[in-house]
């Protein structure tokens, strides 16, 4: 038990990033948009949320800072694939090789310094017991917002008509425009949506996972992040389990370096084998059916007639 | 001058796309409760209209009066709180959502769920249109769809109800149920703008009609007071006389045979084929109807190659089985086929008539040299095409793109013709094409077969079969029905087979 306690938190640690990024990825696609720059978008984030943290002194101004940051970088990507039509996919691409080298073009001033990393919560008596109180009650906002998110993402997309208007932009933008739902406006919305949630996906890697500022300090958690979304067949609560379970592969090479005698780069190739591995079983899956739950009009650009 | 006010009336409409005016001063007027026909070919400018009155488009010029008062919708909203539904001829639907969310989607102001589907319920019940709110839209029947369209258009009370081509993808059955409502709705005051080219149809259903041609009116009147052909001569502008096959006597000679071909379906909302088979003579045209959506893609894919038959004798071509080639070896045995789809299937949009030329026709019109391109003779064929088909274009050097769908469609049908194959497979020949070019498509079909040429005609446009084809077979729901010798089958009985034993409706996936 004493042992299982810190992996687990661990896990949670390390699937919190990628869960956040998911699920503003989620919402982008099921509005038919394919972002491929959640990692530039990301590393924005980190940088921002470290360097506005470290100047100020407020995590709240950092968040805010981060959240920013992935919305403007989201921004220039919708504006480009949505106002002026570009490729998706090489928009996306070209988004995160800019995020890459603009957030260490920046961040360069700040590596190497030390912050102090997001305030864990602590309930007096709770966050004290055993066991429980280290898996439920000593983290910080972020851990929280994140699984809070789900079943909020989970409800606006199913239970409301603003979810249906977005789901139905990504399944025909055609006959949403013919119904006469703004189908640019939502899909920027569903764009702008997916920048919070990396730029703070970002942030919680250098402001508690690991609270530094490094370059790339993603180290590929979009890619992976856009594989979850996949994954999770664009649901929300399946996104949660994922999120989980890449963060548990990714726990476990930690753990197991060194073990067997095994170079240790085989354990660390271990959470990007896996991406590999669930995209490649999952396509040849929806190969036979499309029952897997691709929004049809995903990546397919819109431009409204007259 | 009507007494009372009419619910709409339009005054010198006018729109232009570029230096197309596809609207040039369009004027009329329809009154509370009638049924009114807006007549006219493909390109006549009567989509363009729609899409002004529901709020799509705007027009340059003109005004539009509802109720006696100036309206101009801004956008689809503004049109339905006027009272304005519409049913669009390709549907606005989401195949991936149920009944009714699709619903939800096209109303302002949706009640919860429960609420909603109680209303679908009893609104869809109520008019003879049921509908179960909860089925996903991807598994139903073309006229159940169509039936999702109305119901969400009758949940907001519409005063007037526009119906863009209903019955194009109805079976006859399907089509009297869909009149008797609207007859119905009009009786309760409802104005309907019935937009159709199929005459019969307007002279059983309308009280009006107002004739399009080329983006004018060129006359409003009684179409029960009409015959087919004076409506249809006031929509051309010239005289016209529906073409009638010549019945040729075939030969026994067998050139096409399909038979146990068997393929599951692909994808949620895909047809499986079951167990289908027929043969087709020399110089015998044989057609398949059906309503969209029961297995025709997936049987015209078959055919062509670009799903492979299991067992190669499902498919034998004067008496060489092909069920295991290619598209490009079967065009070696003389089987050609032309798929629905012009824009990205039989032709690339992009590249000029002469490249696309490239696509079927490499090696029997040698337009290859060792692999190479051979660029003056891809221009000679081309030319040729253009010659022999009148295709309107500016040269065979401007991208495919640029011709209007008839005259696209001409040349497609041209490539493959001209290449005089033994068995021709084409699917909807005159889907969206203006009444000069499907006549001249019709002769060279007719043509073809005279030469010795076994043809399969895929349509869901039963007049077109009836007047081209020997014989007639139905497919519905991946299931090929016995053949009929056209000259002695009726609409009915065609339109029974339609059904199928489901009645018309496709289980669910």
């Amino acid at each position: 038990m004493e042992l299982a306690v810190p992996i687990i938190v661990a896990i949670i640690s390390a699937a919190t990033p990628l869960l956040l990024a998911a699920s503003g990825e989620l919402v982008v696609e099921r509005a038919g948009v394919l972002n491929l720059g959640i990692e530039g978008m990301m590393l924005m984030g980190a940088m921002a949320g470290f360097a506005v943290t470290l100047l100020t002194g407020s995590h709240i101004a950092g968040l805010a800072a981060a959240a920013a940051a992935g919305m403007a970088m989201a921004l220039v990507f919708a504006f480009l694939t949505l106002t002026l039509s570009a490729n998706q996919v090489a928009s996306g691409l070209a988004l995160t090789i800019f995020g890459i080298g603009l957030s260490a073009l920046i961040g360069s001033a700040y590596v190497g310094q030390p912050v102090a990393a997001l305030p864990k919560l602590d309930v007096a008596g709770l966050s004290d017991l055993p066991v429980i109180g280290p898996l439920l009650f000593r983290h910080d906002f972020l851990i929280y917002f994140s699984i809070a998110m789900v079943p909020v993402l989970w409800w606006y997309l199913n239970r409301t008509r603003a979810g249906l208007r977005l789901r139905a932009v990504g399944e025909s933008a055609e006959a949403a425009h013919a119904l006469g739902h703004p189908v640019i406006a939502i899909r920027y919305g569903a764009c702008l949506f997916g920048g919070l949630m990396a730029g703070l996906g970002g942030a919680f890697l250098s402001l508690s996972y690991t609270p530094m500022w490094a370059e790339s300090m993603t180290a590929g958690r979009g890619w992976i992040a856009l594989a979850l979304v996949v994954f999770a067949a664009w649901r929300p609560w399946r996104l949660l389990v994922g999120a989980y379970l890449f963060g548990g592969v990714g726990i476990f090479q930690l753990h197991a370096q060194g073990a067997w005698g095994l170079p240790s780069e085989l354990f660390s190739m271990l959470p990007y084998v896996a991406t590999i591995l669930v995209l490649t079983v999952i396509s040849a899956g929806a190969a036979r059916s499309r029952t897997f739950g691709a929004p049809a009009a995903l990546g397919r650009p819109f431009r409204p007639s007259g | 001058m009507p007494a009372e006010t009419p619910r709409l009336s339009l005054d010198g409409i006018t729109r232009r796309f570029g230096a197309v005016i596809a609207n040039d001063s369009v004027s009329f007027a329809i009154a509370p409760g009638e049924i009114h026909a807006l007549l006219g070919e493909n390109g006549a400018g009567k989509s363009t209209l729609v899409k002004i009155i529901y709020g799509l488009l705007k027009p340059d010029a003109g005004t539009m009066r509802w109720d006696g008062k100036l309206v101009a919708p801004s956008d689809p909203r503004a049109a339905r709180k006027l009272g304005i539904g519409m049913v669009f001829q390709h549907f606005s639907l989401f195949d991936a959502f149920t009944v009714a969310e699709n619903i939800a989607l096209g109303l302002d102001d949706a009640p919860d769920r429960r609420e909603l589907s109680e209303r679908i319920a009893s609104v869809s019940t109520g008019y003879g249109l049921p509908l179960d709110p909860d089925r996903l839209v991807g598994s139903l029947s073309m006229g159940e769809r169509q039936r999702v369209e109305i119901v969400r258009c009758l949940l907001q009370n519409p005063e007037l109800l526009v119906m863009d081509e209903p019955t194009s993808v109805l079976t006859p059955q399907e089509a009297e149920t869909l009149f008797a409502t609207l007859r119905r709705l009009a009786g309760e005051g409802c104005s309907i703008l019935y937009i159709s080219h199929k005459l019969e149809e307007i002279r059983a259903l309308c009280s009006r009609a107002t004739v399009l041609r080329a983006g004018q009116v060129v006359g409003t009147c009684d179409p029960a007071a009409e015959t087919a052909k004076s409506l249809a001569e006031m929509m051309i502008g010239s005289e016209f006389d529906a073409p009638r096959r010549q019945l040729v006597t075939t030969s026994e000679d067998i050139r096409l045979t399909v038979k146990g071909l068997n393929r599951p379906a692909g994808g949620a909302f895909g047809v499986a084929l079951a167990d289908i088979g027929f043969s087709v003579n020399a110089g015998e045209i044989f057609g398949i109807a059906g309503v969209a959506g029961n297995g025709q893609d997936e049987l015209v894919e078959a055919l062509a190659g670009e799903w492979r038959a299991p067992v190669a004798d499902s498919i034998v071509v004067d008496g060489h089985p092909v069920g295991r080639l290619n598209a490009e070896a079967r065009r070696g045995r003389g089987l050609f086929t032309l798929p629905e789809e012009r824009n990205g299937h039989a032709a690339v949009p992009s590249m000029t008539l002469a490249f696309n030329t490239l696509l079927t026709a490499r090696r029997r019109a040698g337009l290859l040299w060792n692999g190479i391109v051979r660029r003056g003779n891809v221009r000679r064929f081309a030319q040729e095409i253009v010659r022999a088909f009148d295709v309107r274009t500016f040269g065979v050097d401007v991208p495919a793109t640029s011709l209007s769908g008839g005259n696209l469609q001409k040349f497609i049908v041209g490539r493959e013709v001209l290449q005089n194959p033994s068995v021709f497979v084409v699917a909807q020949p005159t889907w969206g094409v203006d009444a000069g070019a499907a006549a001249a498509i019709h002769a060279a079909l007719a043509g073809l077969a005279r030469g010795g040429a076994a043809i399969v005609v895929v349509s869901q446009d039963l007049d077109e079969l009836m007047s081209l084809t020997d014989r007639i077979a139905v497919i519905s729901n991946g299931r090929l029905s016995r053949s009929l010798e056209t000259a002695r089958a009726t609409v009915e009985e065609i339109g029974l087979l339609m059904g199928g034993a489901g009645g018309g409706a496709r289980n669910a996936a």
